[in-house]
């Protein structure tokens, strides 16, 4: 698989965050700046598709929830946000965070404050959830019949 | 034939009241929060979104709690629901390999690399009720026992990346491979059934299917009716990243995780003249924590693929348009609940009908085989 562009990386950093984590984020903001809302946030649906034998023919599972929001700032930096869930609060910051990360001035401080710190949460997250099975790891023996 | 009628705004209205107060229950006690049914129904849950085809936990949890547990109007609900949202994407295809493992088990090896890992399940469980659950202040203290009397895990200890098991009968050509194919799969909220239907649009019917529709039809294919001889090669439960590609971006970014259970069956093999012979697989796929669902669809795949085998098709599981007709638990409530809506001008004419015949009878004597052939013929005609 190709590496991760950065930008990749910050944006499945955001849908991954917390709301709250991310409103706490934006109200610490130096300064918060404008922005228009290019497409107005919405909620959806995403089709999910998974594959047969988890490698073949790829089928349709189901459908997930999805928020989606597009902003401008005013230097005319574009910004999207697709999260999900059905929290259009969400989309808007992700959105927003994603057009401020485009702009070379402040990413530097954006990536180390805001993004670098919600990817740790949620790793944080996800080894405390794989630590929890790891006991449950389990050897089964098999025991030969008719041994003295 | 069912007519309109009209009247009973007033019943209907007291009807609603009277449910929503029910719903309720006795008001001394305190009422379930949706995020409680989230947290602690979670199987329902699980089934309502993998069932309603919608995967959003509070949204399941809302409608668990607005059927009053019944999950089969949860599901409808939650179908319901879907119909109101526009589609914005399709994901790409989830990679449950770099799944974030929760559980994962084979019943064909008992070495494999990754490990077995039971994870929360309640396989092994006495299935004796448990009374401390029954006191409720004692169950939140039973919780923090549990909590602190188990060591704690080394902080570096978790559960590897776990290799496909069927994967390792692959790679030495012992099973058929699943091969990717780039064409789109139909979609059936989009297209209505069609027969032959391919394995794609199978699988997506069998995934929204009942479970108990699925069990019942997998368990008849263990017990002879189309057996395939299975094998669970491996089931696995935990979080999945799920990744669009949105046009106006024209690159792939990952929208978040969501949990999912697969299982993977190994079935009997089959081999020709010039192809040597290779297990043939099963598949099953589900939202969040749905095991047995996940058996019951991957056993049933492998039924519906009988044809493609040449194996002999006498069973109801190897019947495609019969398990497909008939596995959604929507559509089959919808019909069967119709049958209480007003029938009056067809059961009219029925017991019109059935009054005639019966004079008939009368005046005419019983021996008349005829007459019984043109009853039986007329109310066939009347009720189709």
């Amino acid at each position: 698989m190709q590496e991760q562009t950065n930008r990749q990386f910050w944006m499945g950093v955001l849908a991954r965050a917390q709301l709250e984590s991310l409103e706490a984020h934006w109200a610490g903001l130096p300064e918060q700046p404008e922005y228009r809302k290019v497409r107005a946030p919405e909620v959806g649906l995403a089709m999910v598709q998974g594959r047969a034998g988890s490698g073949g023919q790829a089928f349709n599972l189901g459908e997930m929830t999805l928020s989606r929001c597009v902003v401008q700032l005013d230097d005319g930096t574009a910004g999207f946000g697709y999260v999900r869930g059905r929290s259009k609060r969400h989309a808007e910051l992700a959105a927003v965070f994603d057009a401020l990360l485009q702009n070379d001035d402040r990413y530097a401080a954006l990536m180390s404050d805001c993004i670098q710190p919600l990817h740790a949460q949620w790793t944080a997250d996800r080894n405390a959830l794989s630590r929890d099975v790891a006991g449950t790891k389990v050897d089964f023996f098999t025991l030969v019949r008719g041994e003295a | 034939m069912y007519v309109a009628v009209k009247g009973g705004e007033k019943a209907i209205d007291h009807a609603h009241n009277l449910l929503a107060r029910r719903r309720r229950g006795d008001t001394r006690q305190a009422a379930l929060s949706v995020a409680q049914i989230r947290e602690q129904m979670k199987l329902a849950v699980d089934r309502v979104m993998t069932e309603g085809s919608v995967y959003d936990p509070e949204l399941a949890a809302l409608a668990v709690k607005q059927a009053s547990g019944d999950l089969m109007e949860a599901i409808f609900l939650l179908r319901a629901y879907r119909t109101t949202l526009p589609r914005l994407a399709v994901t790409s295809p989830v990679n449950t390999g770099d799944m974030l493992v929760q559980r994962r088990i084979s019943a064909t090896f008992k070495d494999v690399p990754g490990g077995q890992v039971l994870g929360s399940t309640y396989d092994y469980t006495h299935r004796l009720l448990d009374f401390k659950l029954l006191a409720e202040g004692e169950a939140e203290s039973d919780v923090a026992e549990r909590a602190s009397s188990e060591e704690p895990a080394a902080a570096d200890e978790s559960v590897a990346r776990c290799p496909r098991v069927l994967e390792m009968l692959n790679s030495e050509g012992l099973i058929e491979s699943a091969k990717p194919e780039n064409e789109q799969p139909g979609d059936l909220t989009r297209e209505p059934l069609d027969y032959p239907a391919d394995r794609a649009t199978r699988l997506q019917a069998l995934a929204r299917g009942d479970e108990g529709f699925l069990l019942a039809l997998a368990y008849s294919t263990q017990r002879g009716y189309g057996r395939n001889h299975p094998f669970a090669g491996e089931i696995r439960q935990g979080y999945v990243a799920v990744e669009i590609v949105p046009e106006e971006l024209g690159f792939a970014i990952d929208i978040g995780d969501i949990e999912l259970t697969e299982c993977e069956m190994i079935n009997q093999f089959v081999g020709s003249k010039d192809r040597a012979p290779q297990f043939t697989r099963g598949y099953g796929l589900g939202f969040g924590q749905c095991e047995r669902k996940a058996m019951a669809m991957a056993l049933v795949d492998r039924s519906l693929r009988a044809a493609e085998f040449d194996e002999e098709r006498d069973s109801p599981a190897q019947n495609e348009e019969f398990v497909l007709s008939h596995c959604d638990n929507v559509e089959s409530n919808g019909f069967v609940s119709h049958l209480k809506l007003p029938h009056y001008v067809d059961f009219q004419s029925e017991l019109e009908l059935l009054r005639k015949l019966r004079k008939e009878f009368e005046e005419h004597g019983s021996n008349r085989p005829a007459a019984k052939t043109n009853a039986a013929t007329t109310a066939t005609e009347v009720t189709s």
